[in-house]
């Protein structure tokens, strides 16, 4: 465990902050650590940027624990374990990023490497309304083509991620589909990339203890989220009979969704 | 050829290596990518009458010569856990141990009778986890009579399916609870459960790491005492040994059975070598019983004692 000095909070949007750590460590886009805040919990989050001797964390608020973490100030400290899991693997020239909700995380991060690396990328990313989208600035200022959607229409199209994505697919031939967000929207991304026949890379989710694949918990169809992903290829996704179906709590318990 | 196979209280193992409860083990699905990987049986996640989430994070720490955990013996409860075990008894073709605990005798008849329901190979009570004191009290492995209770609950419920007690290295009367199980039926004694528990503090933070504070202390640091532990019961029982600590390495798993380990539980080896650790432990142990010249793993069992 490392403590990692907040060197600045971002807000992103009024539910998404994005802490900026001073915290040295080689990581990929779709890595991900541990963060620990002390006397209270640790939780697993993508890292959405690492250069400079900066890693970069984006928070959604969503329980008491991320809360604690948007409450936090440039001073305070957090505690880091990781770098963890396999990131996306660069794949092709011409490539599609599709983030919705907080899914985006990882995928700013992913768009600036993939960008620097030259390669042709478009970001399609969705929302339910303009005020919870993030990462839009940052995308096109790395020179993506972005494609905005939101279920109310308040920004860009209105609609899915997964149709703007089939009608891309359609329009041109493209070598790898990059996608992080909530798994109903993935498994759609899995399957329109597997019709189409085109590679896909999706960043799983799962509850998550240890961090690097000893107590199982984070397991789906076999594999560990922690150590064999996050990042899974499409084809051994589809193959995956949880996925999109069953997830368990922290007792270990069986959800079905 | 050699001949790695070895038979425990009746049940045969193809190979002389168990993933140890607690690891891993927390579905059907990555109980059969274990025996996949080579292990010789498995061991589920230990499973207790009521469902439970466990401690918050962080419960597993990596450290310089190993593990620390304090997972608290999260398991979705009895119900559910019977239903895991049924469904991997059915998927996985390596015998498969129904790991459990309960916080008091009765409570140890009771899961054993559910999960007996799903015809696992073997059950193993686990009677030394440390890192749940603060609620259930001194481990029932740190005493002999408590132990013996313990297990005499669970022969009482159920029969036809060998039992294994879990015991813990933290006793000063290892001997005697180790004396005190064979006694009262257990089958097999599994040699044993995490040491300490132990404590990482980070100084910046200046605050234990564990949400436990205090968690088991597992990996290569505990291999020495965890052998000296099967070597003291396999000393004082009739009953077959499997050896659990520190086993990452041919080398490792040789020594215990040379301390009179039938077989050998691993489970912080997954942390560095992943799902195929089994198929490597089980590759090195091979290559040095063949140039020492031996045919069959079990002409090593205890033979350090001769």
């Amino acid at each position: 465990m490392r403590m990692a000095k907040i060197l600045e909070v971002r807000e992103e949007n009024p539910r998404i902050k994005t802490l900026i750590l001073e915290l040295g460590m080689k990581a990929v886009p779709g890595q991900f650590a541990m963060v620990w805040v002390p006397g209270m919990n640790e939780k697993p989050f993508s890292l959405s940027g690492c250069v400079e001797g900066k890693a970069w964390v984006t928070v959604a608020k969503v329980g008491a624990f991320s809360e604690r973490l948007h409450q936090m100030k440039a001073g305070e400290q957090v505690g880091i374990r990781g770098p963890f899991g396999n990131g996306f693997k660069m794949k092709g020239e011409k490539v599609a990023v599709v983030g919705g909700g907080c899914g985006s995380a990882p995928l700013g991060f992913l768009v600036d490497e993939l960008r620097k690396a030259g390669k042709k990328v478009d970001f399609v990313v969705g929302a339910k309304t303009k005020g919870e989208l993030f990462f839009v600035e940052r995308a096109r200022n790395a020179g993506a083509e972005v494609v905005v959607c939101t279920d109310d229409g308040s920004d860009g199209r209105k609609g899915f991620t997964t149709d703007a994505l089939a009608e891309l697919l359609g329009k041109e031939k493209l070598d790898c589909v990059y996608t992080c967000g909530p798994e109903m929207m993935m498994k759609k991304v899995v399957g329109i990339c597997g019709e189409k026949g085109v590679e896909c890379q999706a960043s799983l989710e799962r509850f998550m203890k240890c961090g690097f694949g000893v107590c199982g918990q984070c397991a789906i169809d076999g594999m560990l989220v922690c150590r064999d992903g996050p990042v899974f290829d499409g084809k051994k996704i589809a193959k995956m009979k949880e996925f999109g179906s069953l997830r368990r709590d922290a007792c270990g318990k069986e959800m079905r969704s | 050829m050699v001949e790695l196979g070895v038979e425990l209280a009746g049940v045969r193992l193809s190979k002389p290596l168990i993933l140890a409860s607690g690891i891993v083990g927390v579905s059907a699905a990555t109980l059969k990518r274990a025996a996949k990987g080579g292990a010789g049986a498995v061991t589920m996640k230990s499973i207790g009458p009521e469902p439970r989430s466990g401690h918050p994070n962080p419960t597993v720490l990596e450290w310089e010569c190993g593990l620390v955990n304090a997972v608290g013996l999260s398991n979705p409860g009895m119900e559910e856990g019977a239903k895991d075990l049924a469904a991997a008894v059915k998927m996985v073709k390596a015998p498969v141990i129904g790991s459990f605990f309960a916080k008091d005798v009765a409570g140890f008849g009771d899961v054993a009778a559910k999960l007996a329901e799903a015809k696992p190979a073997m059950l193993e009570a686990n009677l030394s986890c440390p890192n749940t004191m603060r609620e259930s009290g001194v481990p029932f492995a740190y005493e002999p009579e408590h132990a013996a209770e313990a297990v005499k609950a669970v022969k009482g419920r159920v029969s036809g399916i060998p039992l294994i007690a879990k015991l813990s290295p933290n006793t000063h009367l290892l001997k005697e609870v180790a004396k005190a199980v064979e006694a009262a039926g257990a089958d097999v004694i599994n040699m044993g459960n995490t040491l300490g528990p132990g404590m990482i503090i980070n100084l910046e933070a200046r605050k234990p790491v564990l949400a436990n504070k205090a968690g088991g202390v597992s990996g290569p640091a505990i291999r020495p005492i965890a052998v000296r532990c099967v070597w003291d019961v396999y000393e004082a029982v009739k009953i077959p040994v499997i050896g659990t600590g520190g086993v990452c390495s041919g080398r490792d798993a040789l020594e215990m059975m040379m301390a009179g380990a039938t077989a050998v539980g691993i489970g912080s080896a997954v942390a560095g070598g992943g799902f195929k650790v089994f198929g490597k432990i089980s590759k090195e142990m091979e290559e040095w019983m063949g140039k020492n010249g031996f045919s069959s793993a079990k002409e090593l069992i205890g033979i350090a004692h001769r």
